[in-house]
C-alpha cells in the first residue's frame, strides 16, 4: 500500500460558499453566561486588588510564596500556610506585541498594540509571574528583565479585578 | 508489570482543510472506515473505540464525545473521551494502548475528530475560555499571546533568532508538498516568514499553524491478533504523558520540562537508552515553528537550545540523519487539534512501513517517535514506535 | 487557617461573571445537504438504507452505524409517520408559561427506522396518542430555506 494509491475523503469549501448559500447551514448564537465562584484564594487576591493591595500565599514547607494566592500548595500537597502582601513592582520575564484581539480581529489602524507580559511580582517567590498587560512604553522599548510597576485605577473606579491594575508601566530609573 | 504488546496494524485520515463540508461524524467516518478498511478489519472486528476530540467550544457541539460516537465505530461498543487540549491526539492513541495492554480488548479503534470551522468569529475565539476565567480573561488574551511569550523566552534564553527558527516552517511547509492531505502546502523562503503579517511579535503569521477541519484514526490490535492481520505490525513500544503546573506563568517558559518527563516513561518503556542515536525518525508538535525546536530538546533528540542549529544544517530534512516533521508537520498539512496528533502516528506508521510514498525517508527506518502537547502550555505526550 | 478557612456569611460570597462569546454555523454536511435539499426543494423526506442489515436512517447518514458500510443510494421514504412517542410542553425555556402548551414527538417515518423530533400541530393536546398516524405539513415552497423548520409540524391523518 503505497500513501498515492490511499483515497483521502474531505470536501473543501469556501467562507463564500457559506455566505452565497451555495452550502445549507444552520447556526446558534449561544446566550449562555457564567458566574465563577472566586473561592477562597482568588476572593481574596480581588478583595485586595480593590484595595489596592497584592496579595499572596505562603507554603511554609517548601517556603513559596505563591502568585495567584492558592489555598493548597500543589507541590507539597498540603495546605498553604498564611497571607503575605507583596509588592506591586517586578521584572518582565517575557513579553508580546499584540496586534490581534482575542477573536483573532487584527487591531485597528492607528491603534496602539497589546504588550501582554509575564511579570514576576517582587516578594514573590522567584519566578512567580503572572499575565498582564504593559503600558506607557513605546513597543520597541520594552526588553525582558525590564522592571515594571503596576498602574492602578482609581479607588473609586476598581471593583476588584484583575483589571483594576490598569497595567504595568517601565519604573524610570533615575 | 504484566503488559501484553500493542501494535498498529491499521491508518486512515481524511484531508485536513479549512472549512469542511462533512459534518464532525462524517469526517470521523471516513477517517475511521479507511482505517479499518486499510487493514481489511470490519467493525464487527472491534472490541473498543477510544475517541479524541478537543474542547466542544470549537465544533459547538457539547458532549461532542457522544455526538461523534456512530461516526467513530462506537455503535452499541465500550468507548471512552479521553482529554488533554492539544495533546489529546496521541494521548488517544495511549489510550487505546492502556485498552489493549492491559489484556481488556484485542482490538481498538482509535478516532480523532475536529471542526474547528463551525466557530465564529474565528475559531480562535474559543480558546479564550482555557485562560483562568476570573484572573486572565479579563485581560482579552488571544491564544497566540502564550506562544509569544513562551517563544520569545526560548529565543533570549538561548539567543536564538527569528530566522532560525523560521527555517522550521519552512520545512515543514515543503515537507506537505508531498502529503495527499496538505492543507497549506507551500515553498517559501526565511524572508517571507519574517516578513509575514506580525500577529503578537515575535510570532507572525507564517510562524503558525492553520485552524482546520479533519480526522484520523488507527487500529491497535494485540500482540497475537495483530500478526494475524498483517505482516508489518508497527508496535507501539513507548508511551508516557506528564502535565506541568496549571498556573503556566509561574514556571520557566524556555524548557518543556513535562515533555522530557513523557519522553523518558516513554523512553524506558521501549528500551531506549540514547534517544538522539536511536530514534530515527519523529514528529514531534509544532502548531508554531518554534515548538517543534522546544520539542525536539525536551524529547532528547538535541541539547537545550541546540535545535536550531540541527535545522541549518539540514539533519532535520526529510533525507536528513534524524527527519523531523518528514509528513510537514501541523505547519503545512494542518491543524484539527485532536486529529493532528493522530496524523503524526499515522505518518510515523507510514514511514516505518516504508509506505509514505513521495514523503518517505531514507534508510528503512526501524524506530519512530510522535509527540503531542497541549493543555495551556503543560502537557507532553509521546509514543515511541517500531516496526 | 489555610485550606479549612470558611466563609460564614453568604453575602461574602463573591463570583467573577463572563460570556463565552463564540457563535457557530454549521454545515448540513454530505448526507444532510441531500435531506436538507430535498426538503427545501420537493418537500420530499429522504433516507438512506443499509440493505445488509436492513436499517434505513432518517435522517440519512453516509455511513451505517451497525455495520460501517458506505451508504449512498437516497430513497423517498414518504411524509408520513408514526408517533413513536410526545410530551407536552407547558413552558417556555425561561421558565414562563406558554399560552398555548405545544406538543413535541418522536415520529417514526413510514418503513424507516428513524425518528424525527418535530412539533405536531392541528390536534388537541388532550387527543394525542402514541401510534397515530401523522403526516407532515410543509411551508410553502418559497419560504421554505432547507432547514428542519421548513416542516411546520406534523399533523393527524
Amino acid at each position: 500500500m503505497n500513501n498515492k494509491k490511499l483515497n483521502f475523503k474531505g470536501t473543501a469549501l469556501r467562507s463564500s460558499d457559506i455566505k452565497e448559500k451555495k452550502v445549507l447551514t444552520t447556526s446558534w448564537k449561544p446566550s449562555l453566561q457564567y458566574a465563577w465562584d472566586d473561592g477562597v484564594a482568588i476572593g481574596r487576591y480581588l478583595k485586595e486588588l480593590k484595595n489596592g493591595k497584592i496579595i499572596a500565599r505562603k507554603c511554609k514547607k517548601c517556603g513559596r510564596i505563591m502568585i495567584p494566592p492558592r489555598m493548597f500548595c500543589e507541590l507539597c500537597f498540603r495546605p498553604t500556610d498564611e497571607w503575605v502582601y507583596v509588592k506591586d513592582t517586578g521584572i518582565i520575564n517575557t513579553f508580546s506585541i499584540s496586534y490581534v484581539h482575542w477573536d483573532a480581529r487584527r487591531i485597528k489602524e492607528g491603534e496602539k498594540p497589546f504588550i501582554p507580559a509575564v511579570i514576576e511580582i517582587d516578594g514573590a517567590s522567584e519566578g512567580m509571574g503572572i499575565l498582564h498587560v504593559l503600558g506607557e512604553v513605546d513597543p520597541e522599548d520594552v526588553k525582558s528583565g525590564m522592571r515594571v510597576k503596576a498602574v492602578w485605577k482609581s479607588p473609586e473606579e476598581r471593583i476588584g479585578a484583575i483589571t483594576d491594575i490598569k497595567y504595568f508601566k517601565p519604573i524610570i530609573e533615575r | 508489570m504484566g503488559k501484553r504488546r500493542v501494535a498498529i496494524v491499521g491508518a486512515g485520515m481524511t484531508k485536513f482543510v479549512r472549512r469542511a463540508q462533512e459534518t464532525g461524524k462524517e469526517l470521523a467516518y471516513e477517517a475511521a472506515k479507511m482505517a479499518l478498511d486499510s487493514c481489511e478489519l470490519t467493525l464487527k472486528d472491534v472490541d473498543c473505540v477510544s475517541l479524541g476530540t478537543a474542547p466542544d467550544a470549537f465544533d459547538g457541539v457539547h458532549m461532542k464525545g457522544e455526538y461523534l460516537s456512530d461516526g467513530a465505530g462506537g455503535w452499541r461498543k465500550p468507548i471512552m473521551r479521553p482529554y488533554v487540549g492539544g495533546g489529546t491526539g496521541v494521548f488517544t492513541a495511549i489510550h487505546g494502548w492502556l485498552q489493549v495492554t492491559s489484556g481488556l480488548f484485542d482490538i481498538c479503534l482509535v478516532v480523532a475528530e475536529e471542526k474547528m470551522s463551525s466557530c465564529y468569529p474565528h475559531p480562535a475565539g474559543a480558546f479564550l475560555t482555557i485562560f483562568d476565567h476570573t484572573t486572565e480573561q479579563p485581560l482579552k488574551p488571544n491564544l497566540i499571546w502564550i506562544f509569544a511569550l513562551e517563544m520569545r523566552r526560548y529565543m533570549e534564553t538561548y539567543g536564538i533568532s527569528h530566522r532560525d527558527i523560521a527555517l522550521v516552517s519552512v520545512k515543514n511547509k515543503k515537507n506537505a508538498m508531498d502529503h495527499p492531505c496538505a492543507q497549506i502546502p507551500q515553498e517559501i523562503t526565511v524572508d517571507d516568514v519574517l516578513n509575514s503579517e506580525v500577529l503578537a511579535d515575535p510570532v507572525h503569521l507564517l510562524d503558525i499553524s492553520p485552524t482546520s477541519d479533519g480526522a484520523a484514526a488507527l487500529v491497535l490490535a494485540s500482540e497475537h491478533i495483530a500478526k494475524k492481520i498483517t505482516d508489518k505490525p508497527v508496535w507501539l513500544d513507548g508511551v508516557g504523558w506528564n502535565i506541568d503546573t496549571a498556573y503556566w506563568a509561574t514556571r520557566d517558559l524556555c524548557y518543556p520540562r513535562y515533555v522530557e518527563k513523557a519522553a523518558r516513561m516513554a523512553y524506558e518503556m521501549a528500551g531506549i537508552k540514547e534517544p538522539h542515536k536511536e530514534i530515527q525518525v519523529a514528529e514531534p508538535y509544532d502548531p508554531f515553528d518554534y515548538k517543534e525546536l522546544h520539542h525536539m530538546e525536551g524529547l532528547l533528540l538535541c541539547g537545550k537550545g541546540e535545535a536550531p542549529r540541527l535545522t541549518a544544517e539540514g539533519v532535520t530534512a526529510r533525507d536528513g540523519n534524524l527527519p523531523i516533521c518528514p509528513s510537514g508537520g501541523l505547519l503545512g498539512v494542518g491543524n484539527p487539534i485532536a486529529a493532528s496528533g493522530v496524523m503524526k502516528i499515522c505518518e510515523i506508521f507510514w514511514q516505518l512501513r516504508e509506505e509514505a510514498g513521495k514523503r518517505q525517508v531514507p534508510g528503512k527506518p526501524k524506530v519512530g517517535l510522535a509527540q503531542a502537547w497541549g493543555d495551556l502550555m503543560q502537557v507532553g505526550t509521546v509514543v515511541v514506535m517500531r516496526r | 487557617m489555610g485550606i479549612t478557612e470558611k466563609i460564614n456569611r453568604n453575602i461574602d460570597i463573591t463570583s467573577w461573571k463572563g460570556k463565552i462569546p463564540v457563535n457557530y454555523i454549521y454545515t448540513a454536511g454530505i448526507a444532510g445537504e441531500k435531506f436538507f435539499r430535498e426538503i427545501k426543494d420537493n418537500a420530499k423526506i429522504v433516507g438512506t438504507k443499509c440493505e445488509k442489515c436492513e436499517v434505513t436512517y432518517v435522517p440519512p447518514k453516509i455511513y451505517c452505524e451497525r455495520c460501517f458500510a458506505r451508504l449512498e443510494n437516497y430513497i423517498d421514504v414518504g411524509t408520513k409517520g408514526t408517533i413513536h412517542t410526545f410530551t407536552i410542553l407547558h413552558e417556555n425555556l425561561d421558565g414562563t408559561k406558554k399560552e398555548e402548551p405545544t406538543i413535541i414527538a418522536v415520529v417514526k417515518i413510514d418503513g424507516t427506522d428513524g425518528g424525527l423530533i418535530h412539533w405536531l400541530g392541528e390536534i388537541d393536546p388532550k387527543d394525542v396518542k402514541i401510534g397515530m398516524h401523522i403526516k407532515a405539513v410543509f411551508k410553502s415552497k418559497e419560504k421554505r430555506e432547507g432547514s428542519i423548520l421548513d416542516i411546520k409540524y406534523f399533523k393527524p391523518i
